[in-house]
């Protein structure tokens, strides 16, 4: 997953000067996986998004808890609430007993659900966070640090999740370090749908959209399989012209592509055609004289 | 206002939907809904409400102008039978109190509630939008489709009740006379708000940082071919809607033979009562009393008309579903032909 371009000193070089490669990492190359593999769920993103804007003045950042359950390997992030709090320089304030509270109620409607860790948006660790982790550390073992930079200080919004870990000389002084987790995304089937349709707002201008309706969806949809047929077809053009090198595995995948299409004879596929068109009409047929009956008894009762 | 669970067997209510933009004249003419709302009511279905058990929650935000904007959401408990005396006035209070606190509106504005395959016309559903209407009046409720969602692309509808139903449940005349005064068909029941998506800035920004992330490969449900299943499902809850309208004419039908019939024999009784007046006058006899005919012939009781309007606009709600579902598909088999001509 982690494709590395090697760039290193290429001493096979002819007659072309030295030239100096580097070894270099994509920058979404995750590193350490001490600690569970964390998944997040859309929806708790959005939640912190939205409480973040919704900070009281004077708030530089805002902290709530993290819900969801827990696996042998991993820690799936489903929920969340926000918490109320006072940061100042020296000390801070976290309001425990609504975030208890809270957590009650979320309990009533999803009993599954724990606290898993806490998050918070701002793009450092501060010693506050040790402060605050501790505490929910008292609440879930292990618990895990979100953090989201909603104020985009770095141009990314760099969603993080940390555990921490005792650090330094035993018996002498005793440090926290938090240690970077891998995050991952996990969505539901209807979640990835209704994560597809907000999508879909960020390109209006406006930021809104309405919901399309029926034969809309079907031509949207043959709209974007288009578009990606087109991809393919540019690219395929390149490597005949010869202005791209021909990959095989790409190759191997178009070959399945083209041989997904069944073969069927003619007729088969006619009838197979026919039966499913003349199910789906005599549906319609039905459903019209349904509704037409129910008006006319309607109005059969009003007289 | 909090609704109980309600079994999606018994939806009795006609179901109006006219189309998004005719007129409507109600304080709302738009709905407008966050990213997270839809979000949430996705993730509260997933979890907690699998297979045919409806799932419920409460919609907060604010008006604006002729605009109702939804910002948050929080779904309610399931209705348990070993938690009878489970508050849910109080759950409520207590969760709009908590929000308060971090900023969130906590005006309450509507409610939603997952259907399946689109049976939710029912009395339960119309007592609640009722009260929630009454007590404020530009609430919705949300109806989210979680099936039809599955199949590709997101099923969201928002519906309130009409002013002229408003006024019929205000007055508690179910009866036919009722009905009939205010005219109201099946089609005028509901009434069907268009809505819009909309996401701040800050939620933008986060849609694209997870597309980047991790481009989510598009499953393509919507160019599924398949289509008996749901067909199946969805003439199989047709036929009981229609079974239980039959009966019901054949009840109506039974109440007007019945008080025809008692017409009749008032009409049989007074000519008699005369005929006998009449001789006893020939005779010199004193006439007998008129008896009060009426207390003597109670009249039928006829039967309630707000089931039948609730059947009938259910089963119009199935009827609009099932051909927007068959014109997709054939929409897909003729591309499959194409698709397939090319081929051979």
């Amino acid at each position: 997953m982690v494709a590395v371009r090697p760039l290193g000193i290429d001493s096979e070089a002819s007659s072309d000067p030295l030239q100096i490669k580097l070894y270099e990492l994509p920058a979404a190359a995750q590193m350490s996986v001490y600690g569970p593999v964390v998944k997040i769920h859309p929806v708790v993103l959005a939640s912190i998004g939205d409480s973040y804007e919704r900070r009281n003045e004077g708030a530089s950042r805002v902290i709530g808890t993290l819900l969801g359950t827990i696996d042998k390997h991993s820690v799936e992030v489903t929920n969340c609430f926000s918490v109320p709090h006072n940061e100042s320089e020296d000390e801070v304030a976290v309001d425990m007993e609504f975030a208890k509270n809270m957590y009650d109620l979320h309990k009533r409607v999803s009993p599954s659900e724990v606290i898993v860790g806490w998050y918070a948006t701002g793009f450092e660790i501060t010693e506050h966070s040790v402060l605050i982790h501790e505490y929910y550390s008292r609440e879930a073992t292990n618990p895990i640090h979100l953090t989201m930079d909603t104020a985009l200080q770095s141009g990314k919004m760099n969603i993080r999740a940390y555990v921490s870990a005792q650090m330094g000389v035993p018996g002498k002084t005793v440090g926290v370090m938090f240690t970077p987790l891998s995050v991952k995304y996990k969505y539901y089937d209807t979640e990835r749908i209704g994560v597809d349709l907000l999508q879909r707002t960020r390109d209006a201008p406006n930021t809104t959209n309405g919901l399309t309706s029926d034969l809309c969806q079907v031509g949207g949809a043959a709209g974007r399989v288009q578009d990606m047929l087109a991809t393919v077809l540019t690219y395929i053009e390149d490597v005949l012209s010869g202005k791209q090198m021909a990959d095989n595995s790409v190759g191997r995948y178009l070959m399945d592509l083209v041989n997904k299409v069944p073969k069927i004879t003619a007729e088969d596929f006619e009838t197979m055609l026919n039966s499913n068109i003349n199910d789906l009409l005599m549906v319609t047929y039905l459903s019209n004289l349904t509704q037409a009956q129910i008006a006319l008894n309607e109005k059969i009762v009003v007289l | 206002m909090a609704t109980r669970k309600e079994t999606p067997s018994t939806p009795t209510a006609p179901m109006a939907s006219t189309s998004p933009g005719a007129t409507l004249d109600s304080p709302v003419k738009q709905i407008q809904i966050e990213g997270l709302v839809v979000l949430k009511m996705i993730k509260h279905y997933q979890e907690e409400g699998q297979g045919s058990e409806v799932v419920q929650g409460v919609l907060l935000g604010l008006v604006v102008e002729d605009r109702l904007e939804i910002t948050n959401c929080f779904p309610f408990p399931q209705h348990t039978e070993d938690d009878a005396d489970f508050d849910e006035v109080q759950y409520q209070m207590e969760m709009m109190r908590s929000l308060r606190h971090v900023n969130i509106d906590h005006l309450h504005v509507g409610w939603y509630q997952s259907t399946y395959y689109g049976s939710f016309v029912s009395r339960a559903l119309l007592d609640s939008q009722f009260s929630y209407q009454h007590a404020i009046e530009e609430s919705v409720v949300l109806i989210y489709d979680p099936i039809k969602t599955a199949q590709g692309s997101l099923s969201l509808k928002a519906y309130r009740l009409t002013p002229k139903l408003m006024e019929i449940c205000k007055e508690k005349d179910f009866s036919a006379e009722g009905l009939k005064k205010a005219l109201i068909g099946f089609e005028h029941m509901f009434e069907e708000v268009p809505i819009v998506i909309e996401n701040s800035h800050l939620i933008n920004v986060l849609m694209w940082e997870l597309e980047e992330k991790c481009t989510v490969a598009d499953k393509h449900e919507l160019l599924n071919l398949s289509s008996s299943n749901h067909l199946e499902k969805s003439l199989q809850l047709l036929m009981d809607r229609v079974d239980d309208m039959s009966q019901d004419i054949v009840k109506y039908n039974t109440y007007s033979r019945n008080l025809s019939k008692q017409q009749q024999q008032k009409h049989q009784y007074i000519q008699r009562r005369q005929q006998e007046n009449a001789q006893r006058q020939t005779r010199g006899e004193t006439p007998l009393p008129e008896e009060d005919v009426s207390k003597m012939f109670k009249p039928p009781q006829p039967p309630p008309r707000m089931d039948t309007l609730l059947i009938a606009g259910q089963i119009n709600n199935y009827c609009q579903n099932v051909k927007e579902f068959t014109s997709q598909n054939l929409g897909k088999l003729f591309m499959a032909e194409a698709l397939q001509g090319h081929n051979s």
